[in-house]
């Protein structure tokens, strides 16, 4: 298990790259502690498996560097870097069986055969396939395989962190509960470095102590779920977190009130604001609240997911989302007020500090 | 109107569809949902007229169609792959069907205008698929299928390979989309929030077999026995095998449980109880709450809602709640199942209607 | 399997079969014909039963092109197919080299049977030929008209170059679909090259190296053009393979009974190799 340090990684898959956007990655410098759990979330192209296959050692970055408990591992191997990555699409070896598929990494680095035995069968255990340990991997369901490659992944103890690429798309949702808490008790028990790579927020955010949200090959914020989910640094980060995403509203803001058209929205604090800056509101649907007073909306369209409903509202031209409790109904003349605990402000999309009055704060 | 009457398919012995009967209405949305495996392929397949079905038959607008082979049929498929001829525009991948069926050209470009205005493809008709993101190529297929306008649209998990965030996009507009067309829309999923979301009408598939056919919502509240419950619950649906006594419920472990007013009128005997993880609490919501003494064993946080795995005697519940619930692994908590949505399941794996139960 | 259900797609098929029939068929049914029949001039035919067969089976000279036939293709087999797999693992994955390493592979495919007789011919003529003069400068005495020995050396080395690269190609695709994932995969799990060969690349290429052996099997068991062009069949009998031998027997000698019975023994042990290999491949394939 190791701490990873990228030193101001840049990567192009281009010869010479010239400008910014030559690179897929563009510049990132960051710390992943030894025994974290973290997630790389970000849409396709983001330049999320970029980053970890350099990490891995399968790609090696056109600049910067990268440190394992210190040591300088860019020209390294992946062998010699002693990692274990879990691939998209289940990867086993067809012609052997479960267990030699799973002793197979313990095999190539020469440990003893009670040791191997001792760790297979502890693996078999807990991915469920003990009773078919002496199967061919061929004959199984993608499921299974993919029980196979995680399982391998996981054998081996001494590994400095284990990575994963969207691990999960194949599986089925049930099997996918299963795996995903199998896999916190994991890291929970053994603290391996793990980094997964998702563009599937549930995932990234139930998995990860910390996650990484990249957008367009840059790291747009890194927080806890909680961070993420209530302060998006970004409004990239408010839209890609939370299903639906956060209600980007533009405003006009005067001291501490947004206007939106003829709308008044009393802010829970001031904003220090260059005058040309493009302002809008992000308020997450669960913090929209339906009810009679507030701001007339229109009801355009209400969802009903069972546990909850999706209301879609028109509010001054323009739909917004409220999350409402399953037992709820819409009132006839519909209103909405944000929480004020859940407003958030952007300049130019970057969020900016409310400073409450009267406390002072430097901004 | 598509009818399948106790339709049976076997290959070589196996059957992979066992008397399924069904009834979609002209311009109906039908989700077909269950894991992978459940049939939903090969179910389609046999709507589509690529398969016939080795027992039973197939009707469309009142005509047995058993047996008419695919091109005969009025059928659109989109797959999950994203599936596109690689060297024609988006224009022409749009307007194939319509080239192939000899249509007039200004037919051609006015309903291939309309399928590109609806899926937003209108920039990019000018553009090879290869070109495009994911999303792009499936509306690219999606809008290939809507031009047909074929009486059966068949859409085979066509959200899979797709982003999550892109996903999302397309599934809210496919209500729309569908609705302007007046066609049957069959889609197939593996995920109970995608049937939800979707909403008209789902098919519950478990091994081949139908197990129950309804309106989406009523299916997700009331399904009609465990295997249901449990295809259409996401998380898991939490289950606990009880012994009716009275005022009791006994489990094994010697464990007992407050028998709720509400079911006090169902007769003593074994029964399976069931309730969504957004019914378990820490706190109860209605008065007369079950409670229970559980052990966390993982918390996930989502940044909302908090999902609480708990070993309850040995089984593995998950609790949904709101906010954020850090706790212990090991630490012992009380939690609240409401009553309102337990369901029961009779030895047979069948839901009592606790209304029945208690007007008996 | 799942199939798309529709009879009327058999009239497409029709012609096909009917071209087949008359090219295989009706000219297989003469040979069979001949085969259990005296022929004489002028249409003249007696019934002979089965003993054209009985006198190829019985005959020593036979048994020697069926045994020569078998270890020539033995030999190439044994030589082409690991050879094959060895250049398409050196061959590059990706980049411009692929294309030139693809052309290179396909010339010797492109050239004629008689044409690559001839050359090979020219090639180990001991006097001007490179590879016999070359040969004889290097001390090594060589004389394919003379020697046995040279003879198969030049024969078998001759249907090597000529051959190696369809199982080069088929090889090539077969390694082209692993996913690099795989690689990845292995490196990861610290699998040696020889790992990564022996789990990774030899199962996936299973199949296209079933039909690589089967092909070389079938081309190779009738192979006739080249060494007729090159050895005429000599020195002696020693590179009468079958096929020479039945020209010989059907042209040569006008044994039209003989050499009738002989083709259809031949095309016998063909299907019957064809299918013995094809089954335990596929068996293989299955577990």
């Amino acid at each position: 298990m190791a701490r990873i340090d990228l030193n101001n990684i840049r990567h192009a898959y281009m010869a010479a790259p010239k400008g910014d956007d030559d690179f897929a990655l563009k510049r990132v410098h960051h710390t992943f502690d030894d025994g974290g759990a973290y997630a790389l979330l970000g849409p396709s192209g983001c330049g999320k498996t970029t980053l970890l296959n350099i990490m891995s050692g399968l790609l090696r970055p056109t600049e910067g560097e990268i440190l394992f408990d210190g040591r300088d591992v860019t020209g390294l191997s992946t062998e010699e870097r002693n990692i274990a990555q879990v691939f998209q699409f289940p990867v086993v070896y067809d012609t052997m069986s479960v267990r030699d598929n799973l002793a197979f990494p313990l095999r190539n680095r020469g440990v003893a055969a009670g040791e191997i035995e001792r760790r297979v069968n502890e693996i078999l255990e807990m991915i469920g396939l003990a009773d078919r340990a002496g199967q061919k991997a061929r004959g199984l369901t993608a499921d299974d395989k993919q029980k196979i490659a995680l399982g391998r992944g996981l054998v081996r103890s001494d590994v400095s962190a284990i990575l994963f690429d969207e691990p999960l798309t194949v599986i089925d949702p049930h099997m996918k509960w299963v795996l995903r808490s199998q896999l916190k008790e994991l890291h929970r028990r053994f603290a391996f470095t793990m980094v997964y790579v998702t563009h599937d927020q549930t995932e990234a955010l139930t998995f990860a102590d910390q996650v990484v949200v990249m957008n367009e090959g840059e790291i747009v914020q890194i927080g806890t779920p909680e961070e993420l989910f209530e302060r998006p640094n970004h409004t990239f980060v408010g839209y890609f977190i939370g299903s639906p995403g956060m209600n980007v509203i533009p405003v006009r803001v005067e001291g501490a009130a947004a206007h939106i058209g003829a709308h008044r929205v009393a802010l829970p604090g001031i904003a220090a604001l260059d005058g040309a800056a493009r302002t809008e509101l992000g308020v997450r649907p669960e913090y929209v609240r339906i009810g009679a007073e507030g701001i007339p909306v229109r009801i355009d369209r209400v969802e009903d997911t069972g546990r909850r409903k999706i209301v879609r509202a028109a509010l001054d031209g323009r739909i917004i989302a409220a999350v409402m409790p399953e037992d709820m109904t819409v009132p006839a003349e519909p209103h909405v007020t944000f929480d004020p605990a859940g407003i958030n402000l952007y300049a130019n999309s970057w969020r900016v500090d409310l400073a409450q009055p009267g406390r002072g704060a430097g901004a | 109107m598509l009818e399948l009457r106790d339709v049976s398919k076997t290959t070589s012995g196996q059957p992979h569809i066992s008397h399924v009967s069904l009834t979609f209405a002209p311009g109906s949305l039908n989700v077909l949902l269950g894991p992978t495996l459940a049939g939903k392929t090969s179910l389609m397949r046999l709507m589509a007229g690529l398969d016939r079905p080795t027992e039973g038959s197939i009707w469309m607008e009142g005509q047995d169609v058993t047996g008419v082979p695919v091109q005969k049929r009025s059928v659109a498929m989109v797959y999950q792959q994203f599936i596109n001829y690689p060297a024609m525009t988006v224009y022409e991948n749009i307007a194939s069907p319509l080239r192939v069926a000899g249509v007039a050209k200004a037919v051609i470009e006015e309903r291939v205008t309309h399928a590109a205005d609806l899926l937003h493809l209108t920039p990019h008709l000018r553009r090879t698929p290869l070109e495009l993101s994911g999303g792009q190529q499936q509306r690219t297929a999606l809008a290939r299928a809507m031009v047909k306008e074929a009486r059966l649209v068949l859409l085979d998990e066509p959200l899979a390979n797709l982003d999550y965030k892109l996903r999302e996009e397309l599934r809210a507009e496919l209500p729309r989309i569908f609705a302007a067309s007046g066609a049957i829309f069959v889609y197939a999923t593996t995920e109970p929030s995608e049937a939800l979301l979707l909403g008209g009408h789902t098919a519950a598939l478990s091994e081949g077999r139908v197990t129950q056919f309804g309106p989406t919502i009523e299916l997700f509240r009331e399904p009609a026995d465990l295997i249901t419950a449990q295809t259409f619950a996401d998380p898991p649906l939490n289950i606990v095998a009880v012994d009716k006594r009275g005022s009791n419920f006994q489990l094994d472990g010697g464990l007992n449980l407050q028998v709720p007013a509400r079911l006090s009128g169902i007769a003593d005997g074994a029964y399976t109880l069931g309730f969504q993880p957004h019914h378990l609490s820490f706190q109860p919501r209605a008065s007369d709450a079950v409670a229970v003494e559980a052990r966390v064993s993982v918390t996930e946080i989502t940044g909302s809602e908090s999902f609480v795995h708990l070993d309850f005697a040995g089984r593995r519940w998950v609790m949904l709640e709101e906010g954020i619930h850090r706790l212990d692994v090991g630490e012992s908590v009380r939690a609240f199942i409401d009553t309102r949505h337990m369901l029961v399941f009779d030895t047979s794996g069948r839901r009592i209607s606790t209304a029945a139960a208690l007007a008996a | 399997m799942t199939k798309t259900w529709n009879n009327r797609a058999w009239f497409l098929v029709l012609p096909v079969l009917l071209l087949v029939a008359f090219n295989a068929i009706i000219p297989l049914m003469t040979v069979v014909n001949y085969s259990v029949q005296e022929t004489f001039g002028n249409n003249l035919f007696f019934f002979e039963g089965t003993k054209w067969y009985q006198d190829v089976l019985a005959s020593p000279r036979f048994h020697a092109s069926l045994l020569r036939q078998f270890m020539f293709t033995f030999i190439i087999l044994a030589i082409e197919v690991p050879l094959g797999v060895a250049i398409a693992l050196t061959m590059p994955r990706s980049g411009p080299w692929v294309s030139v390493c693809l052309v290179l592979m396909a010339l010797p495919l492109l050239i004629p049977w008689n044409v690559v007789g001839a050359m090979w011919n020219i090639m180990a003529l001991p006097d001007i030929g490179l590879l016999g003069y070359g040969l004889n400068k290097l001390g090594i005495p060589y004389n394919f008209t003379r020697q046995p020995f040279a003879a198969w050396f030049t024969v078998v080395l001759m249907d090597v170059w000529h051959w190696t690269s369809l199982v080069v190609l088929l090889a090539y695709a077969g390694l082209r679909s692993i996913p690099e994932a795989y690689y990845q995969a292995a490196k990861i799990d610290g699998a040696s090259r020889w790992s990564v060969f022996r789990f990774i690349q030899l199962p996936k290429m299973n199949r296209v190296l079933t039909i690589a052996v089967l092909l070389r099997f079938m081309d190779s068991f009738m192979i006739y053009t080249e060494p007729f062009v090159l050895t005429g069949g000599g020195p002696g009998n020693a590179t009468t393979f079958l096929s020479i031998d039945l020209v010989k027997a059907a042209l040569g000698e006008f044994n039209l009974g003989i050499a009738a019975a002989m083709s259809i023994i031949y095309f016998l042990i063909t299907l019957l190799v064809s299918w013995i290999f094809y089954t335990l491949m596929m068996r293989g394939d299955e577990q």
